[in-house]
């Protein structure tokens, strides 16, 4: 049985040590904001944080979680995981919307680093998730927005 | 097009407005038959009716609350938002209290297709029409409590207003005993907006959907549970057709905690073939068993398929003059290219491309009662509901497509081919199922861009003046294996064409002779099922017939948007016609001329470096949406690699309903044409795609995105389509760009320097 933290409550998990952190999270525990993409780490869907360090989901065994903390969108309660979802509906920024939570987690972790990234360190930060419907512009623009800095 | 047109086909509606309890439920639809319009408002009040199908529907309810049902699929272009913008700016209700509903797939709704740009095109005169009897019914009401005539009532922000007195939509419906109903000549007459009087119509609001996606609670068909569900993965066979299980060999998955079964599937309707499915009782288990069960399939006919085979076939087809179907016989080209003192030549070819919707296929079924659920999001129910009819050998009256968001559509989910398995899974086994394909399986499963040949001619007289142009394009074509019966007619009469597989040939230019032929690649099409993605035809016809015109321009020493506004006269046929394309070739002209302008065309540049110009009409010639790219890149001569420094579109596709949300489809569409141009494409190995999954298939990410420069015209005309136009232009302008720059002209894409 692996016991780990999830948005602040302990949970346990009885299934084997392999099983992607994903399909816990999305199917045991029901928390369904955290996405399947490619399931090899490509597309940035399913990032939840790990001690607060943006984590793909989706090839994290449970067995690495043990006694972890893990952090998914519905957890997301810091002030840049906020600003962050206040400023993608300001700045309107999804279409689908399926991976956005992967981008949110993502950005939220670069502003808790950098609160006033520039464009090129945003970049940087996010080109790691693919947004199939290419708001990219809108991302951008939305994480500048949300920065300590503001909208320039 | 006759898909769409299937939406507009039922010929008598009546619109309808009743109380039932403290709301007034009000639908536009057609009676059917024995059904009077007496009874029909009785049965919606009623909650249902059998009788009755409302193509729009909507509910004010005691507190003034408006529901509006939205019949199309929620992709990413907020459309549920854009088309009860139009029901509540005929209202005059108050946009603070609007809600949205997306139906399920009940028969009663009519046609169910959410594709080809047309969802705003397509219902926005009933939904004017509708949301105008609404009001009407709300103005007379009002009046009466009012104690003033009609005339002297408006509907604003929710209230009827009579100079200083008014009374709220909340109180009217929920003092008022209504039963009304409009004709289909009295909805013809209804007093629709101008647009200067629009309230809602082109002004600046958030999507609906936003709020929840920003959140991460939009519900997608991937979130979807039952009660004692079991989860299935396919174990998809080495060909999409003709491949047969000799054998299938479990032993090592039975040790997997979880693992259930491996079951075939048999397909009446045929598109599923050879397929099994690994039954688990959680999908990581099921992930786990699919590696481990052993299939001896015998592989069908196109195991050894390349792509190469099938753009040499796409080459011999479009070379022989009697292939394929007449789409465009304008003058005499055969004359024309016989008498020409010289003829130029082009053939350009695009590779498969994968929709890669980011939420994999997946489908949740419940068989219980003789009745299939199926929980899936999907944009043609009616095309996919009678081929599960068919491989279920139910009626369709057993089957009920739930709507869900979609997790990226691109014309992907216009086909729910996914569903089938998951179906025939749910009734063997006796309990639900939930299908969920991991990524490699969604791509070999896809109904790809078919790889494409077009092959151009131009001749030219003894001055030098063009004569004719002569086009053929070989692909396999969707509506061949999804939806034959909406096969167009040639225009001689002799075979038939898909129009989505030609679409974007049948240009706006004015020339002296035109001839277009679409030929179906019948390798390709045995090979795999062919799909709609994201602008369809146009987006690989327009990177020949854009591409060409810059090859012409060139022959003939002229600037590249001279040479094209010259042939944009809007002479003849060109012309344009009300309501749908007012001006013609001039609209495209105009965008032509506004995005040569903001872009500096013809301005000095540096060295390897070069801009590039490009047009569209859109989707189809009769709902054109005119669209005008420059492209400016960068080639390094050292590398060859291409960087678009920036990207400017001019954009008239008629009123803009929603400007945020168009803007975001016009953004979004503008980086899938560069992302078709140079970072996308895959080709078919062993009778597969070669690459199934984002280690080797690279869609263009954000480090990619160049300056966009993006603009909508002004305009009151028509609304015209806008969630793939602006995709079409910006391939050809990428080319054109580097021939600029460079002296090289590309003919293929993705390109590759």
């Amino acid at each position: 049985m692996i016991k780990f933290e999830v948005n602040g409550n302990t949970v346990t998990s009885d299934s084997p040590d392999d099983t992607p952190l994903l399909w816990v999270i999305r199917d045991e525990l029901k928390l369904k904001g955290t996405k399947f993409g490619c399931g090899i780490a490509q597309c940035g869907a399913c990032t939840v944080h790990v001690n607060g360090l943006p984590t793909r989901s989706c090839v994290t065994p449970i067995a690495a979680i043990q006694d972890q903390s893990v952090t998914t969108i519905e957890g997301l309660a810091t002030s840049e995981g906020e600003a962050l979802k206040t400023a993608w509906v300001d700045e309107q920024v999804p279409q689908c919307g399926y991976c956005q939570s992967g981008q949110l987690m993502q950005a939220a972790n670069l502003l808790a680093n950098n609160p006033n990234p520039s464009d090129d360190e945003i970049v940087e930060a996010m080109n790691g998730h693919l947004c199939r419907c290419m708001a990219y512009t809108r991302i951008k623009k939305a994480i500048k927005a949300a920065s300590g800095g503001g909208e320039a | 097009m006759a898909i769409r047109k299937k939406e507009l086909q039922i010929s008598r509606r009546t619109f309808i407005a009743g109380t039932a309890g403290t709301t007034l439920v009000m639908g536009l639809g057609t009676l059917l038959p024995g059904c009077s319009r007496e009874d029909a408002v009785g049965d919606m009040a009623a909650g249902a009716s059998k009788r009755f199908a409302p193509t729009v529907w909507f509910e004010l309810d005691g507190t003034g609350a408006l529901l509006v049902n939205i019949a199309k699929a929620e992709m990413g272009q907020h459309v549920g938002t854009a088309l009860a913008r139009v029901v509540a700016d005929e209202l005059g209700a108050d946009w603070s209290k609007v809600s949205i509903k997306h139906v399920d797939s009940d028969p009663k709704w009519g046609y169910m297709v959410t594709g080809g740009s047309w969802s705003v095109f397509t219902t926005f005169t009933m939904l004017s029409q509708a949301g105008a009897a609404g009001r009407t019914v709300l103005i007379e009401e009002g009046a009466k409590m009012l104690g003033v005539e009609p005339a002297d009532c408006k509907a604003v922000g929710g209230s009827v207003v009579a100079g200083e007195q008014s009374v709220s939509f909340a109180d009217i419906v929920s003092k008022a005993d209504i039963s009304r109903s409009f004709t289909e000549e009295e909805l013809g007459a209804m007093p629709v907006k101008a647009p200067a009087d629009r309230d809602l119509i082109g002004k600046p609001t958030g999507a609906l959907d936003i709020p929840d996606k920003a959140r991460a609670q939009a519900v997608y068909g991937l979130d979807t549970e039952l009660p004692d569900m079991v989860y299935a993965h396919p174990l998809i066979p080495p060909t999409r057709y003709g491949s047969t299980i000799n054998s299938i060999d479990d032993t090592a998955a039975r040790d997997i905690p979880g693992y259930l079964q491996t079951i075939q599937v048999s397909d009446p309707s045929e598109f599923v073939q050879g397929w099994a499915l690994v039954i688990a009782e959680n999908f990581p288990a099921a992930m786990k068993a699919s590696d481990a069960v052993e299939i001896d399939w015998a592989p069908g006919p196109t195991a050894a398929v390349t792509e190469a085979h099938i753009l040499t076939e796409g080459e011999k087809l479009t070379a022989d003059a009697s292939s394929g179907a007449l789409v465009v016989n304008d003058g005499d080209v055969d004359a024309a290219l016989q008498s020409a003192d010289k003829t130029i030549s082009g053939t350009y070819r695009t590779s498969t491309a994968l929709h890669f919707t980011l939420e994999p296929q997946n489908a949740l079924v419940e068989y219980v009662d003789g009745v299939f659920h199926i929980h899936s999001g999907n944009q043609w129910q009616s095309l996919i509901l009678p081929y599960l009819a068919k491989s279920l050998e139910v009626e369709e009256s057993q089957i009920v497509i739930h709507q869900y968001y979609l997790g990226g559509g691109y014309g992907r989910r216009l086909f729910g081919d996914q569903m089938i398995p998951a179906a025939q899974a749910a009734r063997e086994l006796g309990r639900p199922v939930k299908l969920i394909f991991q990524r490699a399986e969604d791509s070999r499963f896809d109904c790809v861009r078919s790889p494409s040949v077009s092959q151009l001619h131009a001749s030219f007289d003894g001055d030098g003046a063009l004569t004719a142009i002569d086009h053929a394009a070989a692909a396999g074509w969707p509506t061949l294996a999804m939806a034959p019966g909406f096969l167009a007619d040639g225009v001689d009469g002799n075979g038939k064409y898909d129009t989505f597989s030609i679409s974007g040939a049948d240009h706006w230019y004015t020339l002296p002779a035109h001839r277009v032929r679409a030929i179906n690649n019948e390798l390709a099409q045995r090979t795999f099922l062919p799909g709609w993605l994201r602008a369809v035809g146009p987006g690989w016809i327009g990177w020949s017939v854009e591409s060409f015109m810059d090859e012409i321009a060139a022959e003939l020493g002229e600037d590249p948007v001279e040479f094209r506004l010259a042939r944009l006269d809007a002479a003849g046929k060109n012309a344009g016609a009300a309501p749908n394309s007012v001006g013609g070739a001039s609209r495209l002209a105009a965008v032509l001329r506004d995005v040569a302008e903001r872009s500096g065309w013809g301005k000095e540049l540096p060295e390897g470096e070069g801009m590039g110009v490009a047009v569209s009409h859109g989707q189809e010639r009769n709902m054109p949406t005119w669209t005008a790219c420059v492209a400016h890149v960068a080639v390094d001569p050292e590398t060859s690699k291409v960087t678009v420094k920036k990207l400017w579109q001019s954009i008239d596709c008629g009123t803009v309903v929603h400007p945020s949300g168009a803007m975001n489809q016009a953004e979004g569409a503008t980086l899938w044409g560069l992302s078709l141009a140079l970072h996308e494409g895959t080709a078919f190995e062993d009778g597969e795609v070669r690459d199934q999954n984002l280690d080797t298939y690279r869609p263009l990410r954000m480090a990619d995105v160049p300056e966009l420069d993006i603009k909508f015209m002004e305009s009151t005309e028509f609304p015209t389509g806008l969630g793939e136009p602006p995709l079409i232009a910006v391939p050809p302008a990428v080319g054109n760009a580097i021939f600029a720059a460079t002296g090289t002209r590309v003919r293929d894409l993705p390109i590759r320097l």
